[in-house]
C-alpha cells in the first residue's frame, strides 16, 4: 500500500517535471517566459556553486529563525499570562480580535522608514505575522483545560507555578505545536516577501535582482529553492510536532491505525 | 443589565486605554516617523475622500474578490476530485506539497512575465497564492467523509450531484472553511504586495507612494485603512461561516455537553 503510494507519488513528480520540460520545448509557452526544466536545473546548479547564493540562503534562514523564535516565545508567554491572570482574557479579547487580522504587509512602509533594508525590517514583519498564530493557539489550548484535572491538582495542593507546569502546559502543548507549525510557514512567507519588496539581503532580494536583470532561469531556480525550503520547514515542523506529542492521544491514535 | 454593562467594559476598556496611551505618548512627538495620533486622525478625512475610496480602495477590493473567488472555485473543484480518488491523491501529493510550500509572493515576478502588470496579473497572483490552502483542506475534508455516512447515502441511492452536494461537500465544509480562512489572509497580503510591485492605483500603491513622498501622517492613515480592511473582511468571513457552518458548531457544542 505504502509502496504503491510512493511509486504513484514519484510518477506524479516525474510527469510534472516532464510537462515542465515539454511545454516550453513544444512552444506552448514562450521559452523566454518559462524555460524548460533542464535549463532551470542548470541555473540551479550554477546558483549552488555560487558563494553569494549561500550567503543569501543564510540571511533568509537567519531572519526566519530569529523572527520565529521571538514570535513563539512571546506568543507563549503572553498567552499563558493572559489566560492565568483573572479577567485578562475577557479584557484583551476584543483587542486581539482587532489586531490579529491586520495584514502584516501594512507595516512594510513603516519598516522601510524605520529600519531601511536591514534585518530589523524583516524581523518586524515576521514577528508581527507569526506572533498571532502562536498566541491564538495558546489561548485556545488553555481554554481546553480539563476542569477536573485542574481541581484535582488544586486539591493536591499544587501551587500556581506547578499547575502551569504540570496541568496547563501539557494541555496546551498540542495547540502550541499547531501554532508553531503554522507560524513557521507564515514566517518563511514574510521573510521572503520582506526581502523581495524591501530589498533586505536574502533569497527574496536575489529573486528581485534576477527579475530586474531578465535572468529568467535563475529566477525560476531561486523560486524552486524557496519552495524546497518551505517543504523542508513544513516536514520538519510536522516531525517536531510528532516527537513532542508522542505521548498525546491524537498522535498515538494515528500510529495505531 | 449589569452583565451587559460588564461585557461592554471588557470589550472597550483595553482598546480605549491603548488608544489613550498612543495619543498621550505621541502628542508632543517631534519624531517625523511617529507623528502625533492627533495629526494622523485629522489627516484621515483629508486623505481618504470619497474620490480616493472610489479610485484606490474599490479597485483593490475588486481584485481581491476576483482572485479569491477564482481560487475558491478552482480549489474546491480540484480538491474534490483529488480527494475522492485515492490513486489520484497519491499521484498528486508530492507535487502539491511542493507547490504549496512556495511562498506565494515570489510568484509575482513569474506572473508578471506572463500577464504583464495589469489587473489580470494581480488577480492571477491572488488566485494562485490562495488556491493551495483551499485545495489541500478540501482534499483532507473530502477524504475524511464518514464512511458510514457515505455508504448509507449510497444504499439510499443518493448518487451524482445530490451525493456531491449533500454528502461530500457538506461533510467537508468545516475543513473547506478552515482553508478559506487561511486563504483570506494570504489574499490580503498578495493584494497589497502585487500593488506595491506594479500598479497605478490601489491601496498598496497609494501607501508606498505616501512613504516614498515622506507624507508620513498620510502613510499612517493608509496603514490604518489596511488594518480596518483586514478586520472588516475577517468579521464578514466569520458571519458567513457562522451561517453556513451553523449546523456544525451546534453539533460540536451538543457533543461537548453530553460526553
Amino acid at each position: 500500500m505504502r509502496g504503491t503510494n510512493a511509486v504513484l507519488g514519484a510518477t506524479g513528480l516525474a510527469v510534472f517535471l516532464a510537462l515542465g520540460e515539454a511545454v516550453p520545448r513544444l512552444g506552448l509557452v514562450k521559452e523566454a517566459y518559462f524555460p524548460p526544466v533542464a535549463r532551470i536545473a542548470g541555473a540551479l546548479g550554477d546558483e549552488l556553486s555560487d558563494d553569494t547564493f549561500w550567503t543569501a540562503l543564510g540571511d533568509t534562514l537567519t531572519g526566519w529563525a530569529l523572527g520565529l523564535a521571538v514570535a513563539v516565545s512571546a506568543g507563549i508567554v503572553v498567552g499563558v499570562l493572559v489566560s492565568v491572570v483573572p479577567y485578562l482574557r475577557e479584557a484583551t479579547a476584543s483587542t486581539i480580535e482587532f489586531l490579529r487580522p491586520i495584514p502584516s504587509v501594512a507595516l512594510i512602509p513603516l519598516a522601510v522608514l524605520l529600519y531601511g533594508s536591514e534585518l530589523r525590517s524583516v524581523l518586524l514583519l515576521v514577528i508581527y505575522a507569526s506572533f498571532w498564530q502562536v498566541l491564538v493557539q495558546v489561548l485556545y489550548g488553555i481554554q481546553d483545560l480539563d476542569p477536573v484535572a485542574d481541581e484535582t491538582a488544586r486539591s493536591y495542593g499544587l501551587g500556581s507555578w506547578a499547575r502551569i507546569r504540570y496541568v496547563l502546559w501539557p494541555t496546551a502543548l498540542p495547540y502550541v505545536m499547531t501554532g508553531v507549525r503554522l507560524a513557521a510557514a507564515v514566517a518563511l512567507i514574510l521573510t521572503v516577501t520582506a526581502e523581495l519588496v524591501i530589498g533586505a539581503p536574502g533569497l527574496g532580494a536575489r529573486i528581485a535582482i534576477a527579475q530586474n536583470s531578465q535572468a529568467v532561469p535563475e529566477m525560476y531556480a531561486l523560486i524552486v529553492v524557496t519552495g524546497l525550503l518551505g517543504l523542508v520547514i513544513n516536514v520538519g515542523a510536522r516531525t517536531v510536532e510528532r516527537r513532542a506529542l508522542a505521548w498525546h492521544q491524537s498522535v498515538r491514535g494515528e500510529v495505531a491505525v | 443589565m449589569t452583565r451587559f454593562l460588564l461585557r461592554l467594559v471588557f470589550l472597550l476598556a483595553l482598546p480605549l486605554v491603548l488608544l489613550g496611551l498612543w495619543w498621550l505618548a505621541s502628542d508632543d512627538s517631534t519624531n517625523p516617523f511617529w507623528p502625533p495620533l492627533r495629526t494622523i486622525l485629522t489627516t484621515f478625512p483629508d486623505v481618504w475622500t470619497a474620490e480616493r475610496l472610489r479610485a484606490d480602495v474599490l479597485p483593490s477590493i475588486l481584485r481581491l474578490s476576483a482572485g479569491y473567488a477564482v481560487a475558491a472555485v478552482v480549489g474546491v473543484a480540484v480538491g474534490t476530485v483529488i480527494g475522492s480518488y485515492r490513486r489520484v491523491r497519491a499521484l498528486c501529493e508530492p507535487v502539491l506539497e511542493f507547490l504549496r510550500a512556495i511562498p506565494p509572493p515570489v510568484l509575482i515576478p513569474v506572473i508578471m512575465l506572463f500577464a504583464g502588470i495589469d489587473d489580470t496579473m494581480k488577480i492571477t497572483v491572488i488566485a494562485s497564492g490562495c488556491v493551495w490552502p483551499i485545495l489541500l483542506n478540501t482534499v483532507e475534508g473530502v477524504r475524511a467523509v464518514d464512511p458510514v455516512m457515505a455508504e448509507t447515502a449510497r444504499s439510499y441511492g443518493i448518487t451524482g450531484a445530490a451525493r456531491l452536494r449533500n454528502v461530500v461537500l457538506r461533510s467537508a465544509s468545516p475543513q473547506i472553511f478552515a482553508g478559506l480562512r487561511q486563504a483570506l489572509s494570504i489574499a490580503i497580503i498578495l493584494m497589497v504586495i502585487s500593488e506595491m510591485f506594479a500598479a497605478s492605483n490601489g491601496l498598496g500603491f497609494t501607501i508606498v507612494q505616501f512613504q516614498r513622498g515622506f507624507a508620513i501622517p498620510d502613510m499612517w492613515t493608509g496603514i490604518l485603512v489596511l488594518g480596518l480592511l483586514g478586520f472588516v473582511l475577517s468579521v464578514v468571513f466569520q458571519l458567513v461561516e457562522r451561517r453556513v457552518l451553523g449546523w456544525y458548531h451546534g453539533l460540536r457544542a451538543s457533543a461537548r455537553r453530553s460526553p
